[in-house]
């Protein structure tokens, strides 16, 4: 339990760092950078308290917009992607993770992706239409978030697997 | 009233959500609008100091462009030097009007972007530097932005990469007016609207600030034409125009402080009331 705990406060922390200070420097094809702070929300303990989770997930999205100067566009997707978590688990996992004791390391790898895609396709959507605010740039809007998504899926899974627990 | 309690207990997930989702959709609108983003800005010394750690080890990585960008900025500089000597010498300095119309501060750029629709600079300079919003910020070659919120140490600068700004312009030529703007496409390139139909608008014309705005002095270099259309209605032309800075490697900065903006922002107060 106390492992988890430190786990995730140095998971907070080291994401953040890693996304303001290396990931929002990237600038693929001139404009793409992955918001790979996701990993976070995405690897978050399953049995864990819900109300704690949804604050945590909403300070990081508030501390990633404080540094992009963003107003509360991450914090809004992150909050959203808090709370619709489990229906992307029960989607991808199944019954598996009626058991509570899921570990994301040693999943299928084909579900691992079905879940990651499903939450990082839903979040970019949310971060992409509270940023252009505007529903005429529909195309736009759809054609940022597919390859952002892209680009954030593929890091997200290297970064999983690359760092998943082995027992 | 036991009621009442049993529903914010049974749905406090769900009322938690709401609530910091409605915090989050506040400060996002309020960020759409000009100058309302006050409360999360990396304006602080927490991202300040962040991003002045990464920009100390960052900034060695380009010293070679920056020096050759100054050593332009000289050349400029000792021509305009050599060739206006002995002109003004002449000239009595009249003592009331002695004082310095405007004021340069220089500042380092600890954060850049230009990917967002509404792209924000984060500078090393702030209140302690007598820095205040509103304020012109320029490079050797053209203009950047202007001065958005400010802490003690840092402020954060509104680009001209925005939807938000609007900067009144004017073709050097013809001294017809505009207003540029950023159609969020390209870096490389912002829109200027508004041009009157009469204009000779020709590819490769400079545009330059137009000075009826307190915030930039008439004359600072913008970009040139790259193509222009005629609007939809056919009375004004918008003009695509590659901006003379390089937007996605900013690293020295020039802040302009207008030592009179405070009376030409009273007078144009009176003006309005």
């Amino acid at each position: 339990m106390n492992n988890s705990i430190t786990s995730n406060i140095i998971r907070f922390i080291v994401l953040l760092l890693v996304q303001v200070i290396i990931c929002n420097n990237i600038n693929f094809l001139g404009y793409i950078n992955p918001y790979v702070y996701v990993i976070f929300i995405l690897l978050f303990p399953v049995n864990n308290n819900r109300l704690l989770f949804l604050i945590l997930a909403f300070n990081l999205g508030l501390l990633v917009d404080m540094f992009l100067d963003s107003g509360g566009v991450h914090a809004g997707a992150s909050i959203c992607l808090a709370y619709a978590r489990p229906l992307f688990l029960k989607y991808a996992f199944g019954t598996m993770y009626d058991h509570q004791n899921l570990k994301f390391g040693h999943t299928d790898i084909g579900a691992l992706i079905m879940y990651v895609s499903g939450c990082v396709i839903f979040h970019h959507l949310i971060v992409f239409y509270l940023e252009i605010f505007n529903i005429s740039q529909i195309i736009l809007l759809l054609k940022k978030a597919l390859f952002y998504s892209i680009f954030t899926v593929i890091l997200c899974l290297l970064l999983i697997l690359l760092f998943k627990t082995r027992k | 009233m036991q009621q009442i309690f049993n529903f914010v207990i049974r749905n406090k997930t769900l009322l938690l959500f709401l609530l910091l989702f409605g915090i989050a959709l506040s400060l996002t609108i309020q960020s759409h609008s000009y100058h309302k983003s006050q409360f999360i800005n990396s304006a602080n010394s927490l991202t300040g100091g962040v991003y002045g750690t990464v920009n100390s080890i960052g900034q060695y990585f380009d010293l070679k462009e920056q020096n050759l960008i100054l050593v332009e900025e000289n050349v400029i500089l000792r021509e305009q030097l050599l060739n206006s000597s002995g002109r003004n010498q002449s000239l009595a300095i009249d003592s009331s009007f002695n004082d310095q119309r405007f004021e340069i501060i220089s500042a380092e750029v600890y954060k850049n972007s230009y990917n967002s629709p509404n792209n924000y600079l984060t500078i090393n300079r702030g209140k302690r530097d007598s820095i205040q919003q509103d304020f012109g910020v320029i490079t050797s070659k053209g203009i950047v932005g202007i001065i958005d919120n400010t802490s003690n140490k840092f402020s954060t600068i509104l680009s001209i990469l925005s939807k938000k700004s609007r900067i009144n312009a004017k073709l050097k030529s013809s001294n017809q007016n505009g207003s540029l703007t950023w159609n969020t496409t390209s870096p490389y390139f912002a829109q200027l609207e508004d041009v009157s139909k009469f204009a000779k608008v020709k590819i490769g014309d400079t545009i330059v600030t137009g000075g009826q705005s307190a915030i930039f002095p008439k004359g600072i270099g913008i970009g040139k034409i790259e193509s222009f259309t005629t609007d939809s209605t056919g009375d004004t032309y918008t003009i695509e125009v590659r901006l003379f800075n390089n937007m996605t490697t900013l690293q020295h900065v020039y802040i302009i402080i207008n030592n009179n903006s405070e009376e030409l922002k009273t007078l144009e107060n009176l003006n309005n009331e």
